[in-house]
Protein backbone atom coordinates (compact mmCIF):
# COMPACT_ATOMS: atom_id res chain seq x y z
CA UNK A 1 0.00 0.00 0.00
CA UNK A 2 3.07 2.15 -0.28
CA UNK A 3 2.40 3.37 -3.53
CA UNK A 4 -1.38 4.07 -2.67
CA UNK A 5 0.07 6.05 0.50
CA UNK A 6 2.32 8.55 -1.92
CA UNK A 7 -0.19 8.61 -4.59
CA UNK A 8 -0.80 12.65 -5.66
CA UNK A 9 2.39 12.77 -4.34
CA UNK A 10 4.72 15.76 -6.44
CA UNK A 11 8.17 13.66 -4.82
CA UNK A 12 6.50 10.64 -6.69
CA UNK A 13 5.45 12.68 -10.00
CA UNK A 14 8.90 13.82 -9.93
CA UNK A 15 10.22 10.48 -9.78
CA UNK A 16 8.52 8.84 -12.36
CA UNK A 17 9.55 12.05 -14.93
CA UNK A 18 13.14 11.70 -13.64
CA UNK A 19 12.82 7.85 -14.47
CA UNK A 20 11.15 8.32 -17.78
CA UNK A 21 14.59 10.66 -18.54
CA UNK A 22 16.92 8.32 -17.76
CA UNK A 23 15.19 5.53 -19.59
CA UNK A 24 14.34 7.71 -22.72
CA UNK A 25 17.54 7.62 -25.55
CA UNK A 26 15.38 8.57 -28.87
CA UNK A 27 11.93 9.51 -30.09
CA UNK A 28 9.08 7.74 -29.50
CA UNK A 29 5.25 8.59 -29.96
CA UNK A 30 2.82 7.69 -27.45
CA UNK A 31 -1.20 7.69 -27.80
CA UNK A 32 -3.25 7.40 -25.07
CA UNK A 33 -6.74 6.59 -26.24
CA UNK A 34 -9.26 7.56 -23.82
CA UNK A 35 -10.86 11.69 -23.76
CA UNK A 36 -10.65 11.84 -19.99
CA UNK A 37 -6.66 10.78 -20.38
CA UNK A 38 -6.24 13.72 -22.47
CA UNK A 39 -8.09 15.66 -20.20
CA UNK A 40 -5.53 15.02 -17.80
CA UNK A 41 -3.19 15.53 -19.96
CA UNK A 42 -3.42 19.17 -20.84
CA UNK A 43 -5.22 19.93 -17.53
CA UNK A 44 -2.01 18.81 -15.37
CA UNK A 45 0.79 19.98 -18.46
CA UNK A 46 1.95 16.25 -18.44
CA UNK A 47 2.74 16.38 -21.95
CA UNK A 48 5.23 19.66 -21.10
CA UNK A 49 6.43 17.66 -18.53
CA UNK A 50 7.87 14.51 -20.27
CA UNK A 51 11.49 14.85 -21.79
CA UNK A 52 11.42 16.01 -25.70
CA UNK A 53 12.08 12.71 -26.53
CA UNK A 54 8.74 11.77 -25.43
CA UNK A 55 5.16 13.09 -27.80
CA UNK A 56 1.90 12.24 -26.77
CA UNK A 57 -0.74 11.88 -29.74
CA UNK A 58 -4.27 12.39 -28.29
CA UNK A 59 -6.50 9.71 -29.62
CA UNK A 60 -9.94 8.97 -30.79
CA UNK A 61 -11.42 8.40 -27.54
CA UNK A 62 -14.02 10.82 -26.92
CA UNK A 63 -17.89 8.76 -27.66
CA UNK A 64 -19.54 12.06 -27.86
CA UNK A 65 -16.67 13.73 -30.48
CA UNK A 66 -16.51 10.04 -32.55
CA UNK A 67 -20.75 9.85 -32.95
CA UNK A 68 -21.08 10.53 -36.70
CA UNK A 69 -22.84 13.59 -37.65
CA UNK A 70 -25.68 11.39 -39.20
CA UNK A 71 -26.20 9.65 -35.71
CA UNK A 72 -26.65 12.99 -34.43
CA UNK A 73 -29.07 14.47 -37.45
CA UNK A 74 -31.14 11.12 -36.33
CA UNK A 75 -31.38 12.07 -32.97
CA UNK A 76 -32.61 15.51 -33.86
CA UNK A 77 -35.45 14.21 -35.95
CA UNK A 78 -36.38 11.97 -33.53
CA UNK A 79 -36.79 14.11 -30.29
CA UNK A 80 -38.49 16.65 -32.45
CA UNK A 81 -41.45 14.38 -32.80
CA UNK A 82 -44.66 15.41 -30.81
CA UNK A 83 -45.25 11.94 -29.75
CA UNK A 84 -41.85 11.17 -28.75
CA UNK A 85 -39.49 11.81 -24.96
CA UNK A 86 -35.79 11.83 -25.97
CA UNK A 87 -33.57 10.68 -23.22
CA UNK A 88 -30.00 11.52 -23.38
CA UNK A 89 -26.51 11.84 -21.36
CA UNK A 90 -26.14 15.46 -20.66
CA UNK A 91 -23.03 16.25 -23.14
CA UNK A 92 -25.21 15.36 -25.95
CA UNK A 93 -26.90 18.03 -25.90
CA UNK A 94 -24.80 20.91 -27.22
CA UNK A 95 -22.68 18.44 -30.09
CA UNK A 96 -23.77 20.59 -33.22
CA UNK A 97 -25.92 18.19 -35.72
CA UNK A 98 -26.40 19.36 -39.34
CA UNK A 99 -28.09 22.53 -38.21
CA UNK A 100 -29.04 22.22 -34.77
CA UNK A 101 -28.61 20.53 -31.45
CA UNK A 102 -30.53 18.87 -29.18
CA UNK A 103 -30.43 22.32 -26.59
CA UNK A 104 -32.35 23.94 -29.82
CA UNK A 105 -34.75 21.17 -30.39
CA UNK A 106 -35.85 21.62 -26.94
CA UNK A 107 -36.61 25.33 -27.10
CA UNK A 108 -38.42 24.52 -29.93
CA UNK A 109 -40.53 22.31 -27.99
CA UNK A 110 -39.40 19.14 -28.41
CA UNK A 111 -39.76 17.00 -25.01
CA UNK A 112 -35.72 16.23 -24.62
CA UNK A 113 -35.03 14.86 -21.27
CA UNK A 114 -31.41 14.63 -19.32
CA UNK A 115 -30.58 11.37 -17.64
CA UNK A 116 -27.76 10.33 -15.40
CA UNK A 117 -28.77 6.83 -16.33
CA UNK A 118 -30.24 4.56 -19.20
CA UNK A 119 -32.47 2.96 -16.37
CA UNK A 120 -33.85 6.63 -15.52
CA UNK A 121 -34.99 6.30 -19.20
CA UNK A 122 -37.04 3.35 -18.66
CA UNK A 123 -38.49 4.74 -15.60
CA UNK A 124 -39.78 7.51 -17.50
CA UNK A 125 -41.18 5.40 -20.33
CA UNK A 126 -43.64 3.11 -17.25
CA UNK A 127 -44.28 6.72 -16.18
CA UNK A 128 -45.60 7.63 -19.92
CA UNK A 129 -47.21 4.46 -21.37
CA UNK A 130 -48.76 7.01 -24.23
CA UNK A 131 -45.34 8.74 -25.07
CA UNK A 132 -42.19 7.12 -27.05
CA UNK A 133 -39.43 6.79 -24.74
CA UNK A 134 -35.93 6.94 -26.94
CA UNK A 135 -32.88 6.94 -25.38
CA UNK A 136 -29.47 8.32 -27.21
CA UNK A 137 -27.23 4.90 -27.06
CA UNK A 138 -23.83 6.40 -27.53
CA UNK A 139 -20.34 5.87 -25.89
CA UNK A 140 -17.79 3.18 -25.37
CA UNK A 141 -17.21 -0.63 -23.69
CA UNK A 142 -17.63 1.20 -20.65
CA UNK A 143 -21.53 2.75 -21.33
CA UNK A 144 -22.64 -0.03 -23.40
CA UNK A 145 -23.53 -2.71 -20.71
CA UNK A 146 -25.45 0.03 -19.05
CA UNK A 147 -27.69 0.46 -21.98
CA UNK A 148 -27.37 -3.32 -23.13
CA UNK A 149 -28.99 -4.32 -19.46
CA UNK A 150 -31.62 -1.03 -20.20
CA UNK A 151 -32.62 -2.90 -23.12
CA UNK A 152 -32.73 -6.27 -21.15
CA UNK A 153 -35.28 -4.98 -18.73
CA UNK A 154 -37.25 -3.30 -21.01
CA UNK A 155 -37.99 -6.86 -22.78
CA UNK A 156 -37.94 -8.73 -19.76
CA UNK A 157 -40.65 -6.24 -18.08
CA UNK A 158 -42.26 -5.86 -21.81
CA UNK A 159 -42.61 -2.33 -22.02
CA UNK A 160 -43.33 -1.52 -25.32
CA UNK A 161 -43.17 2.23 -25.66
CA UNK A 162 -38.88 2.12 -24.90
CA UNK A 163 -36.35 2.31 -27.78
CA UNK A 164 -32.72 3.38 -28.25
CA UNK A 165 -30.89 4.52 -30.87
CA UNK A 166 -27.66 2.80 -30.62
CA UNK A 167 -24.51 3.95 -31.91
CA UNK A 168 -21.87 1.99 -29.44
CA UNK A 169 -18.03 2.16 -30.44
CA UNK A 170 -15.36 -0.89 -29.54
CA UNK A 171 -11.56 0.41 -28.61
CA UNK A 172 -9.72 -2.10 -29.60
CA UNK A 173 -10.78 -1.90 -34.14
CA UNK A 174 -9.68 1.71 -33.57
CA UNK A 175 -6.53 0.74 -32.60
CA UNK A 176 -6.20 -1.04 -35.39
CA UNK A 177 -7.54 1.00 -37.76
CA UNK A 178 -4.87 3.57 -36.67
CA UNK A 179 -2.18 1.31 -36.74
CA UNK A 180 -2.84 0.49 -40.35
CA UNK A 181 -2.83 3.37 -41.51
CA UNK A 182 0.21 4.81 -43.67
CA UNK A 183 0.54 8.18 -41.71
CA UNK A 184 0.43 6.27 -38.42
CA UNK A 185 3.49 7.26 -36.16
CA UNK A 186 2.11 5.79 -33.14
CA UNK A 187 4.48 3.34 -31.41
CA UNK A 188 2.95 3.04 -27.84
CA UNK A 189 -0.48 2.79 -26.62
CA UNK A 190 -1.75 4.27 -23.10
CA UNK A 191 -5.12 1.81 -22.87
CA UNK A 192 -8.13 3.13 -21.41
CA UNK A 193 -8.53 1.96 -17.81
CA UNK A 194 -12.23 2.03 -17.41
CA UNK A 195 -12.99 0.57 -20.55
CA UNK A 196 -11.06 -2.01 -19.43
CA UNK A 197 -12.43 -2.28 -16.45
CA UNK A 198 -15.22 -3.96 -18.56
CA UNK A 199 -13.79 -5.38 -21.38
CA UNK A 200 -10.50 -7.15 -19.39
CA UNK A 201 -7.27 -7.26 -21.47
CA UNK A 202 -7.80 -10.07 -23.40
CA UNK A 203 -8.74 -8.13 -26.55
CA UNK A 204 -5.07 -6.66 -26.25
CA UNK A 205 -2.21 -9.72 -26.70
CA UNK A 206 -2.91 -10.08 -30.18
CA UNK A 207 -3.22 -6.42 -31.53
CA UNK A 208 0.13 -5.72 -29.46
CA UNK A 209 1.94 -8.92 -30.76
CA UNK A 210 0.85 -7.94 -34.44
CA UNK A 211 1.55 -4.68 -34.67
CA UNK A 212 4.91 -4.94 -32.50
CA UNK A 213 3.27 -2.07 -30.08
CA UNK A 214 3.33 -2.30 -26.46
CA UNK A 215 -0.41 -1.96 -24.99
CA UNK A 216 0.04 -0.55 -21.11
CA UNK A 217 -3.77 -0.33 -19.42
CA UNK A 218 -3.66 3.01 -17.75
CA UNK A 219 -5.66 5.23 -15.09
CA UNK A 220 -6.97 8.64 -15.33
CA UNK A 221 -4.86 10.36 -12.69
CA UNK A 222 -1.88 12.35 -13.41
CA UNK A 223 0.25 9.96 -11.60
CA UNK A 224 -1.37 7.18 -13.42
CA UNK A 225 -1.01 8.33 -17.19
CA UNK A 226 3.12 9.28 -15.59
CA UNK A 227 3.42 5.95 -14.61
CA UNK A 228 1.96 4.57 -17.85
CA UNK A 229 4.33 6.35 -20.38
CA UNK A 230 7.18 5.50 -17.54
CA UNK A 231 5.82 1.74 -18.32
CA UNK A 232 5.57 2.08 -22.32
CA UNK A 233 8.60 3.79 -22.86
CA UNK A 234 10.37 1.25 -20.64
CA UNK A 235 9.00 -1.33 -23.47
CA UNK A 236 10.67 0.68 -26.30
CA UNK A 237 13.67 1.22 -25.23
CA UNK A 238 13.92 -3.11 -24.76
CA UNK A 239 12.04 -3.44 -27.94
CA UNK A 240 9.36 -5.27 -26.39
CA UNK A 241 5.29 -5.18 -27.26
CA UNK A 242 3.65 -6.85 -24.64
CA UNK A 243 0.19 -5.81 -22.87
CA UNK A 244 0.87 -4.50 -19.04
CA UNK A 245 -1.51 -3.64 -16.69
CA UNK A 246 -0.67 -0.13 -14.98
CA UNK A 247 -4.19 0.23 -13.18
CA UNK A 248 -4.52 -3.05 -11.25
CA UNK A 249 -6.62 -1.54 -8.81
CA UNK A 250 -9.62 -1.35 -11.29
CA UNK A 251 -8.38 -3.44 -14.25
CA UNK A 252 -8.98 -7.78 -13.72
CA UNK A 253 -7.36 -9.11 -16.56
CA UNK A 254 -10.89 -11.03 -17.36
CA UNK A 255 -13.31 -7.18 -16.74
CA UNK A 256 -16.00 -7.81 -15.79
CA UNK A 257 -17.79 -11.19 -16.92
CA UNK A 258 -21.43 -10.50 -16.44
CA UNK A 259 -20.99 -7.08 -17.78
CA UNK A 260 -18.98 -8.84 -21.20
CA UNK A 261 -21.90 -11.25 -21.21
CA UNK A 262 -24.79 -9.18 -21.40
CA UNK A 263 -22.75 -7.15 -24.02
CA UNK A 264 -23.23 -10.64 -26.10
CA UNK A 265 -26.53 -11.14 -25.71
CA UNK A 266 -27.80 -8.01 -26.42
CA UNK A 267 -25.46 -5.99 -29.07
CA UNK A 268 -24.01 -7.56 -32.18
CA UNK A 269 -20.52 -6.35 -33.57
CA UNK A 270 -21.01 -4.06 -36.94
CA UNK A 271 -19.40 -1.93 -38.68
CA UNK A 272 -19.48 1.87 -37.36
CA UNK A 273 -18.76 4.81 -39.05
CA UNK A 274 -16.46 7.76 -36.43
CA UNK A 275 -16.98 11.18 -36.96
CA UNK A 276 -14.39 12.50 -39.26
CA UNK A 277 -12.42 9.82 -39.58
CA UNK A 278 -15.09 7.25 -41.38
CA UNK A 279 -16.32 3.40 -41.44
CA UNK A 280 -13.85 1.39 -38.75
CA UNK A 281 -14.58 -2.21 -39.60
CA UNK A 282 -16.08 -4.31 -37.13
CA UNK A 283 -15.71 -1.21 -34.36
CA UNK A 284 -19.27 -0.83 -33.27
CA UNK A 285 -22.40 -2.17 -31.73
CA UNK A 286 -25.92 -2.80 -32.74
CA UNK A 287 -28.83 -4.05 -31.16
CA UNK A 288 -29.35 -7.95 -32.59
CA UNK A 289 -31.67 -9.00 -34.03
CA UNK A 290 -33.43 -10.74 -31.31
CA UNK A 291 -33.91 -7.07 -29.70
CA UNK A 292 -34.71 -5.53 -33.14
CA UNK A 293 -38.16 -4.03 -31.63
CA UNK A 294 -36.10 -1.84 -29.08
CA UNK A 295 -33.98 -0.38 -32.31
CA UNK A 296 -35.35 3.45 -32.76
CA UNK A 297 -33.88 3.14 -36.39
CA UNK A 298 -36.14 -0.07 -36.97
CA UNK A 299 -39.11 2.03 -34.89
CA UNK A 300 -38.96 5.69 -36.55
CA UNK A 301 -38.17 6.34 -40.54
CA UNK A 302 -34.57 7.70 -39.96
CA UNK A 303 -32.97 5.83 -42.23
CA UNK A 304 -32.95 8.42 -45.30
CA UNK A 305 -31.13 10.84 -43.77
CA UNK A 306 -27.48 11.79 -44.37
CA UNK A 307 -25.21 14.31 -44.16
CA UNK A 308 -21.70 16.49 -45.01
CA UNK A 309 -19.28 17.27 -42.29
CA UNK A 310 -17.93 21.05 -41.95
CA UNK A 311 -15.46 21.54 -44.48
CA UNK A 312 -13.25 23.14 -42.09
CA UNK A 313 -13.52 20.97 -38.95
CA UNK A 314 -10.51 19.00 -38.86
CA UNK A 315 -11.69 17.11 -35.97
CA UNK A 316 -11.33 13.63 -38.11
CA UNK A 317 -7.58 14.40 -38.10
CA UNK A 318 -7.09 15.01 -34.65
CA UNK A 319 -8.77 12.26 -33.68
CA UNK A 320 -6.68 10.08 -35.41
CA UNK A 321 -3.32 11.69 -33.85
CA UNK A 322 -2.57 13.60 -37.33
CA UNK A 323 -2.48 17.01 -36.41
CA UNK A 324 -2.69 18.94 -32.96
CA UNK A 325 -5.94 20.86 -32.12
CA UNK A 326 -3.67 24.45 -32.13
CA UNK A 327 -2.70 23.50 -35.79
CA UNK A 328 -6.15 23.64 -37.27
CA UNK A 329 -6.75 27.00 -38.65
CA UNK A 330 -10.15 27.36 -37.16
CA UNK A 331 -8.73 26.53 -33.48
CA UNK A 332 -10.09 29.09 -31.37
CA UNK A 333 -10.76 31.46 -33.83
CA UNK A 334 -13.99 30.44 -35.94
CA UNK A 335 -14.05 27.76 -33.92
CA UNK A 336 -14.88 27.78 -29.94
CA UNK A 337 -16.61 26.09 -27.29
CA UNK A 338 -19.08 28.71 -27.42
CA UNK A 339 -19.11 28.02 -31.37
CA UNK A 340 -18.22 24.69 -32.34
CA UNK A 341 -17.49 23.83 -35.76
CA UNK A 342 -16.79 19.88 -34.88
CA UNK A 343 -17.62 17.49 -31.35
CA UNK A 344 -13.70 17.60 -30.55
CA UNK A 345 -14.55 21.29 -29.09
CA UNK A 346 -18.11 20.65 -28.21
CA UNK A 347 -17.57 17.84 -25.89
CA UNK A 348 -15.55 18.68 -22.73
CA UNK A 349 -13.70 15.41 -22.92
CA UNK A 350 -12.49 16.48 -26.62
CA UNK A 351 -9.24 16.98 -27.17
CA UNK A 352 -9.58 20.46 -29.07
CA UNK A 353 -11.80 21.62 -26.15
CA UNK A 354 -9.08 20.28 -23.92
CA UNK A 355 -6.38 22.59 -25.39
CA UNK A 356 -8.95 25.56 -25.42
CA UNK A 357 -9.32 24.70 -21.98
CA UNK A 358 -6.20 24.51 -20.24
CA UNK A 359 -3.15 25.02 -22.50
CA UNK A 360 -1.51 28.42 -22.08
CA UNK A 361 1.60 28.14 -24.14
CA UNK A 362 4.64 29.75 -23.33
CA UNK A 363 3.98 29.14 -19.28
CA UNK A 364 6.49 26.79 -17.87
CA UNK A 365 4.92 23.67 -16.01
CA UNK A 366 6.79 22.22 -13.09
CA UNK A 367 6.00 19.09 -11.20
CA UNK A 368 4.43 21.48 -8.62
CA UNK A 369 1.68 21.90 -10.83
CA UNK A 370 0.38 18.36 -10.39
CA UNK A 371 -2.30 18.71 -7.54
CA UNK A 372 -1.67 17.29 -4.28
CA UNK A 373 -4.59 14.84 -3.16
CA UNK B 1 -19.75 11.07 -19.90
CA UNK B 2 -16.95 8.06 -20.33
CA UNK B 3 -16.33 9.60 -16.92
CA UNK B 4 -16.89 6.91 -13.98
CA UNK B 5 -16.89 8.07 -10.80
CA UNK B 6 -15.98 5.74 -7.46
CA UNK B 7 -19.25 5.45 -5.07
CA UNK B 8 -19.61 3.84 -1.49
CA UNK B 9 -22.25 1.58 -0.89
CA UNK B 10 -24.95 3.08 1.55
CA UNK B 11 -28.56 0.64 1.33
CA UNK B 12 -29.17 -2.61 -0.94
CA UNK B 13 -32.49 -3.54 -2.26
CA UNK B 14 -34.24 -5.36 -4.42
CA UNK B 15 -36.61 -2.96 -7.19
CA UNK B 16 -38.77 -4.95 -9.76
CA UNK B 17 -36.02 -7.95 -9.33
CA UNK B 18 -33.42 -5.97 -9.96
CA UNK B 19 -30.25 -5.39 -7.73
CA UNK B 20 -30.03 -1.58 -6.60
CA UNK B 21 -27.75 0.55 -4.55
CA UNK B 22 -27.67 3.60 -3.07
CA UNK B 23 -24.31 5.39 -3.15
CA UNK B 24 -22.62 8.44 -2.04
CA UNK B 25 -20.41 9.77 -4.39
CA UNK B 26 -18.54 12.56 -2.19
CA UNK B 27 -21.95 14.15 -0.90
CA UNK B 28 -24.00 13.74 -3.99
CA UNK B 29 -26.38 10.65 -3.77
CA UNK B 30 -27.20 8.08 -6.66
CA UNK B 31 -29.44 4.99 -7.14
CA UNK B 32 -26.88 2.83 -8.66
CA UNK B 33 -27.62 -0.79 -10.39
CA UNK B 34 -25.47 -3.67 -8.80
CA UNK B 35 -26.63 -6.08 -12.06
CA UNK B 36 -22.82 -6.50 -12.65
CA UNK B 37 -21.27 -6.49 -9.55
CA UNK B 38 -24.03 -8.65 -7.64
CA UNK B 39 -22.37 -9.33 -4.33
CA UNK B 40 -21.09 -5.81 -3.91
CA UNK B 41 -21.72 -5.07 0.10
CA UNK B 42 -22.83 -1.85 2.29
CA UNK B 43 -19.57 0.11 3.26
CA UNK B 44 -17.81 -1.11 -0.12
CA UNK B 45 -16.66 1.15 -3.09
CA UNK B 46 -16.90 0.42 -6.92
CA UNK B 47 -16.30 2.65 -9.70
CA UNK B 48 -19.42 3.23 -11.08
CA UNK B 49 -20.94 4.75 -14.63
CA UNK B 50 -23.84 6.29 -15.95
CA UNK B 51 -25.81 4.62 -12.81
CA UNK B 52 -23.97 1.63 -13.05
CA UNK B 53 -21.15 -0.49 -10.39
CA UNK B 54 -18.35 -2.06 -12.80
CA UNK B 55 -15.64 -2.78 -10.55
CA UNK B 56 -14.93 -3.10 -6.94
CA UNK B 57 -12.35 -0.58 -5.83
CA UNK B 58 -10.64 -0.28 -2.32
CA UNK B 59 -11.11 2.74 -0.15
CA UNK B 60 -7.97 4.77 -0.53
CA UNK B 61 -7.86 4.47 -4.01
CA UNK B 62 -11.19 5.45 -4.31
CA UNK B 63 -11.55 8.33 -1.78
CA UNK B 64 -7.99 9.70 -2.92
CA UNK B 65 -9.82 9.81 -7.09
CA UNK B 66 -13.32 11.03 -5.66
CA UNK B 67 -11.14 14.23 -4.00
CA UNK B 68 -9.21 15.12 -7.51
CA UNK B 69 -12.33 14.97 -9.12
CA UNK B 70 -14.03 17.24 -7.35
CA UNK B 71 -11.11 19.38 -7.20
CA UNK B 72 -11.09 19.44 -10.64
CA UNK B 73 -14.95 20.15 -10.93
CA UNK B 74 -15.80 16.87 -12.58
CA UNK B 75 -18.38 15.95 -10.07
CA UNK B 76 -20.05 18.70 -11.19
CA UNK B 77 -19.82 18.10 -14.06
CA UNK B 78 -21.10 14.27 -13.81
CA UNK B 79 -24.10 15.10 -11.69
CA UNK B 80 -24.80 19.20 -11.62
CA UNK B 81 -27.78 20.51 -13.82
CA UNK B 82 -26.57 19.51 -17.59
CA UNK B 83 -29.39 22.25 -18.69
CA UNK B 84 -27.77 25.05 -16.71
CA UNK B 85 -24.22 23.96 -18.38
CA UNK B 86 -25.45 23.87 -21.75
CA UNK B 87 -27.34 27.37 -21.48
CA UNK B 88 -24.48 28.95 -19.29
CA UNK B 89 -21.80 27.35 -22.50
CA UNK B 90 -23.99 29.52 -24.84
CA UNK B 91 -25.22 25.97 -26.70
CA UNK B 92 -27.98 27.18 -29.38
CA UNK B 93 -27.52 30.38 -29.81
CA UNK B 94 -25.19 30.40 -32.70
CA UNK B 95 -27.94 28.48 -34.28
CA UNK B 96 -30.88 30.19 -33.20
CA UNK B 97 -29.34 33.63 -34.47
Amino acid sequence: MKYLEEFQNPELARGLLEDIRATVTRPWALMEVCGGQTHTIIRHGIDQLLPDEVELIHGPGCPVCVTPLEVIDKALEIAGRPEVIFCSFGDMLRVPGTDRDLFRVRGEGGDVRVVYSPLDALRIARENPHREVVFFGIGFETTAPPNAMTVYQARKHGIENFSMLVSHVRVPPAIDAIMNSPDCRVQGFLAAGHVCSVMGTVEYPELAARHRVPIVVTGFEPLDILEGIRRTVRQLERGEHTVENAYERAVRPEGNPAARAMLEDVFEVTDRAWRGIGVIPQSGWRLAERYRDYDAEHRFDVGGITTLESELCRSGEVLQGLIKPHECEAFGTTCTPRNPLGATMVSTEGACAAYYLYRRLGTPVTPEAIPVG
Amino acid sequence: MCLAVPGRVLEIEERDGTRMAVMDFGGVVKDVCLEYLPDLEVGEYAIVHVGFALQRLDEESARRTLDLFAELGLLTEEFGDPWEAAAASGAGEEAAR
